[in-house]
């Protein structure tokens, strides 16, 4: 991938040759399923999003739609459109799926319950028919540190927003969690009785900045995407004909019970113009170069180009695998 | 002790384990990677118990909380700001 060598930067330098592409990430998921992986299929989590979709439709194309299982995991709160469309993508690819509701082993392990506590903290009046979403701090218009609020709305349609503090802030999270382990949990399951290995979803912007759980949505053995940005998958969507419904979507996380753009809650801006911010850094484009491309003022640019070293700092940690004190060779 | 004293045995026992390594009252926290954006909720936590203040949004900057002098020179303007001053540390 190479900036355009001529004229001003642009989302132009973002385009895929996506035949070319796919061909080459097909080729590559099979050398690596019989080399490394030694797996005869890949389960996969759809959640109806661009991401899953397109992860499955590469799998389809790679091993045959035999080889691949769709799970559909939703829960109490999942947004009824997401099993619209998963069910949708899976019939236009031929897959398999199962669906597993998820809402009975979060209430076992106390989900619902320990999210109501932690939300009670902030807004003392949250009960178990309220939903709710977090949200942080504009980079852009609020420069400085991130903050996080919960916004709540109440059963008669009323929305509250107070600042989380530390500790309920870490409690909603560390609860929120549970939903990407227990999909991740029982894709091994499936992965397991198949003898199938998993495939995770994430686009570049979420593998680069950290945007998944440790243990749940981070874990894999194959992320076919993780190295495309965001408006490249959608490219690639295109190109493998995944259903327009699902293409036209704006990506939300589906994690909590209120709806939740991504830009709300982890970037800093929507993604055509995150993308072209992160290519812009790695590729070492100046601020006032990206700027100009998306209408921002340079000192903007700066502070996105900031804010996406400090989420690289601050979730190195999620990358990491279990460190030892001497290392072992074999 | 005095309120530089306490911020900076905060910080080193907080996020540096007991070990100061060094860490200069000018220290930019982000940039010596000291703490990140979950600790300085920590920070505000601890500052808004100890010194009975409230931090608002527009507050949480790295001009207020981004080294122990910045930290010392907010505070100090807070409890100036919210006189008279109760019994605190």
């Amino acid at each position: 991938m190479e900036m355009t060598s001529k004229g001003a930067f642009s989302s132009q330098v973002l385009q895929l040759d996506p035949e070319r592409e796919v061909a080459r990430i097909c080729g590559r998921m099979r050398e690596l399923m019989l080399s490394r992986v030694k797996r005869r299929g890949v389960v996969l989590g759809l959640s109806g999003g661009i991401d899953s979709s397109v992860t499955a439709a590469l799998a389809v194309a790679a091993l045959g739609a035999e080889r691949v299982l769709g799970l559909e995991m939703p829960e109490r709160h999942s947004a009824q459109e997401s099993e619209r469309f998963s069910g949708m993508l899976a019939a236009s690819l031929g897959i398999a799926t199962v669906k597993e509701d998820i809402s009975g082993i979060l209430e076992s392990v106390g989900f619902y319950r320990r999210y109501a506590e932690a939300a009670r903290r902030v807004v003392p009046q949250y009960g178990s028919d309220w939903k709710s979403k977090i949200v942080t701090s504009d980079v852009i218009d609020h420069p400085g540190f991130t903050v996080f609020y919960l916004v709540a709305q109440g059963p008669d349609g009323s929305i509250v927003k107070n600042r989380l503090p530390l500790t309920p802030y870490l409690e909603i999270v560390a609860a929120t969690n549970f939903k990407q382990r227990v999909r991740k949990m029982l894709e091994y399951y499936h992965a397991d009785r198949l003898h199938y290995c998993v495939a995770g979803t994430p686009n570049r912007l979420e593998y680069d900045q950290g945007f998944f759980v440790k243990l749940g949505d981070g874990a894999a053995d194959l992320k076919p995407i993780a190295h495309l940005y965001k408006s490249q998958v959608y490219q690639l969507a295109q190109f493998l004909g995944i259903p327009e419904e699902i293409r036209k979507r704006r990506p939300t996380t589906d994690t909590y019970s209120l709806a939740q753009g991504q830009d709300e809650f982890y970037f800093s801006l929507p993604y055509e113009k995150m993308d072209l911010c992160l290519f812009g850094k790695n590729n070492g484009v100046p601020a006032a170069e990206v700027a100009s491309a998306l209408g921002f003022r340079p000192e903007q640019v700066e502070m996105v180009f900031k804010d996406i070293d400090t989420k690289r700092a601050t979730t190195s940690y999620l990358h990491l695998p279990p460190l030892l004190v001497d290392e072992i060779a074999w | 002790m005095n309120l530089q004293d306490d911020v900076r045995m905060f910080i080193v026992d907080t996020f540096l384990f007991g070990e100061d390594g060094g860490l200069k009252d000018d220290s930019s926290f982000l940039e010596e990677g000291i703490v990140d954006s979950t600790g300085i909720m920590q920070l505000v936590a601890f500052l808004q118990d100890q010194y009975l203040i409230t931090i608002e949004d527009e507050e949480l900057v790295p001009e207020n909380l981004d080294s122990i002098k910045k930290v010392m020179r907010f505070v100090e303007s807070k409890r100036r700001a919210a006189k008279p001053i109760l019994g605190v540390a």
